[in-house]
């Protein structure tokens, strides 16, 4: 069982470097699509018993972060006719150069964690940390609406893979009600995304200078 | 049962706003929300629900402390509510109104919770439903401020979750393992693991920060205050940046069972002190005078965060303080709103003389503007005052020398702005002139509607009773709160200290 965690973990971090280093935002978002559906299988893996509110939030994640939201991300993409990052604030080699040695620090930082011992051979609070870093990269480092919506999305994927070690002992009425708030914060991000198109007639948020000192 | 009917209600009227049927009448389930708020939570005030440890959802001395001083200006707002919207019948307001009680409804929500994850549920949500209303004039620097309050926002609250998540791993190995109530936690706190819990007060006090509005994390306020309405900034400024605060109060009393005292009161005092400097800055330098406002709130959040770093007598004051800022908060916002809405525009070299254009309104940002920079009359000078003597108490005496010198850098920045837009000649934007050269009637063609009821100077913006009324109300609740403070709500304060600190 431990091995297929960490078979899944890996992937969502492969999904990391992925983003980093595509300028295409079509890439961006399925690579945070993948990693929405990899993350909704852990938690079947994770409770060896069955029970019928693990699998409606892993059900629902799948279904939010694997489809909905990209659906929503893509179609967007389409209206706003763009492509591309053209001029990140921080280029691609660079996001990835800090994506690798966030994933590196992180399995070293882990084995100085003070884990409880079920944990200790797992790949879920390294995976966390880096995630949450690639996640950060991708939210100040690009500056088109998508790429930073994808970059928080990332950086909640990451935070839900932390929550995971969680899963035995909190509620799981409350992984619910996180699960929900956060489909209502992308949908809600979705809006305004479209609002700022139709306003400002572009997706780019540096655009989005007229308030300052 | 009551305190669950504190929330209810609200979240309940906001489903009848969502549904009710015309844009004229719906604004009035606002006061309505208020008046039933307010109703119980005097009840509660005077009479407590019996302790309940165990469950979720509780009214314990620390939310008795708070919940009457959001549920007070939200009913004095309630009313400016109404004739706001009278005014501006232009803009829908199904979403407005039903989003504005939700937020009610989850401000109280997220009081009352005794679970580490239902607050942040509770939070999450109160940040979510605000949105609507932060782009309610629906131009494109308020979707831009909205974007910038999401984005900003939105990491703020993903922290919390993740400090959240620490302190609940650091209490996985415990016996009462996946309790994350937090009378368990504070219970439990020596058998916490250390390097989550430190970890934990990082992360939450950086996450819970920016809701509260500390510096550096502050950058949305600005934005979002300067483009919201002005009653959605009187109730942000002293209803949300509360509901942080009380929960990083919280936090702390379980980082400090688990024997962490040092290390909160030194982050919390420099965090603190670090955002009234840089609101002290801003507030120098800014031309602005809803954005002013905005940096008042960060300062008035250091001046919380300084309050409460230092221990009982600290944290009594700053529950004094939070009463007192969120009144004098309401009295600011709700008159710059006027004034911004008579002249539309807001900065310095654009606007003066205001005093001759809407006399009522510049008179009270005035005195509201003496009562936010602690005159003495006004309630957060005694506040202030409290706090200063529990500083020298502790021996701080550079840290008090500082908060001064700070509070008076922000009494030079706002007295300078506030006089340089209500004094001198009358000016106007060029944007306002060409608007008023319309002939009357002529925006929309509606001859009866209140709007385009021309004042007799020319303003689109009439001083009707509805829009001065509720800031005067405001300034006369702080002038009360310092002359004469009620001896029953320093007991409450008292009783809310004792249950953070023990006797």
């Amino acid at each position: 069982m431990t091995d297929a965690i960490n078979l899944l973990v890996g992937l969502a971090l492969g999904a990391n470097l992925l983003a980093l280093g595509s300028s295409r935002l079509p890439s961006i978002i399925r690579a945070a699509a993948i990693q929405g559906i990899v993350l909704g299988v852990i938690p079947l893996l994770l409770k060896p018993e069955f029970h019928w509110l693990v699998a409606l939030v892993s059900i629902g994640t799948i279904a939010i972060k694997g489809f909905v939201i990209p659906a929503l991300l893509l179609r967007a993409l389409r209206a706003a006719n763009i492509a591309r990052e053209e001029h990140p604030l921080l280029g691609f080699i660079p996001s990835l150069l800090i994506g690798a040695s966030a994933t590196v620090g992180a399995v070293i930082l882990a084995g100085h964690l003070p884990l409880l011992p079920e944990h200790r051979g797992l790949l879920l609070v390294p995976g966390a940390l880096a995630t949450l870093v690639s996640g950060l990269v991708l939210l100040v480092g690009r500056t088109k609406a998508i790429s930073q919506v994808c970059g928080y999305l990332i950086l909640e994927n990451g935070i839900y893979l932390f929550g995971l070690l969680l899963i035995r002992g909190t509620p799981l009425i409350v992984e619910a009600g996180i699960l929900l708030d956060l489909t209502v914060a992308i949908f809600v991000i979705g809006i305004i995304v479209d609002r700022i198109q139709r306003e400002f007639d572009s997706l780019d948020t540096g655009k989005l200078t007229s308030l300052h000192e | 049962m009551r305190n669950l009917l504190l929330h209810l209600i609200p979240l309940l009227l906001a489903l009848l706003a969502l549904i009710w049927p015309s844009d004229r009448t719906r604004p009035r389930l606002l006061p309505l929300a208020g008046i039933l708020h307010s109703a119980l939570t005097l009840w509660l005030l005077f009479q407590p629900p019996a302790p309940s440890p165990q469950s979720w959802l509780g009214f314990d001395p620390l939310t008795r402390a708070v919940v009457p001083a959001i549920s007070l200006p939200f009913l004095i707002c309630s009313f400016y509510g109404v004739a706001y919207l009278r005014l501006r019948q232009e803009r829908p307001n199904r979403i407005f109104v039903a989003s504005l009680l939700a937020l009610l409804g989850l401000i109280t929500l997220s009081l009352q919770s005794q679970h580490l994850g239902l607050l942040w549920v509770a939070m999450e949500g109160a940040t979510l439903v605000t949105v609507p209303l932060l782009h309610f004039n629906g131009t494109a620097r308020a979707f831009e401020a909205t974007w910038k309050y999401l984005l900003v926002g939105g990491t703020g609250v993903a922290l919390s979750l993740l400090g959240s998540f620490f302190l609940g791993y650091s209490a996985a190995g415990t016996a009462s393992g996946g309790d994350l109530t937090f009378a368990a936690l504070v219970e439990n706190a020596h058998g916490l693991v250390k390097p989550w819990v430190l970890a934990a007060w990082v992360v939450l006090l950086t996450g819970y920060g920016t809701k509260m509005g500390l510096a550096p994390m502050h950058t949305w306020k600005p934005d979002a205050y300067g483009e919201a309405p002005g009653l959605i900034g009187a109730i942000l400024a002293g209803g949300l940046t509360t509901v942080a605060f009380v929960a990083l109060l919280r936090v702390r009393q379980i980082v400090d069972a688990a024997g962490f005292a040092h290390a909160t009161t030194v982050t919390w005092m420099a965090l603190g002190l670090f955002s009234m400097f840089v609101a002290g800055m801003f507030l120098l330098g800014t031309p602005d005078f809803k954005r002013m406002l905005a940096y008042s709130s960060v300062e008035h959040m250091g001046i919380l965060s300084f309050g409460a770093a230092l221990g009982p007598a600290g944290v009594a004051a700053a529950l004094f303080h939070v009463w007192n800022n969120n009144l004098a908060k309401g009295a600011l916002f709700l008159s710059a709103g006027n004034l911004r809405r008579t002249v539309t525009a807001r900065t310095a070299p654009e606007v003066s003389g205001l005093l001759l254009l809407a006399p009522v309104s510049s008179r009270l940002l005035i005195i509201g503007m003496f009562a936010v920079t602690a005159c003495p009359p006004f309630g957060p000078f005694f506040s202030e005052l409290a706090i200063i003597r529990s500083a020298f108490e502790g021996g701080h005496a550079l840290a008090t020398a500082l908060f001064l010198t700070f509070l008076l850098l922000a009494f030079l920045g706002m007295s300078r702005l506030v006089f340089a837009i209500t004094d001198g000649r009358p000016r106007l934007s060029e944007r306002h002139k060409a608007s008023t050269a319309l002939p009357p009637g002529g925006a929309g063609g509606r001859p009866a509607a209140p709007m385009d009821r021309q004042s007799p100077k020319g303003s689109k913006w009439p001083e009707q009773p509805g829009v001065i009324l509720p800031p005067v109300i405001f300034l006369g609740c702080s002038l009360l709160l310092g002359l004469a403070t009620p001896p029953a709500l320093r007991q409450v304060w008292a009783d809310a200290v004792t249950f953070l600190f023990g006797s």
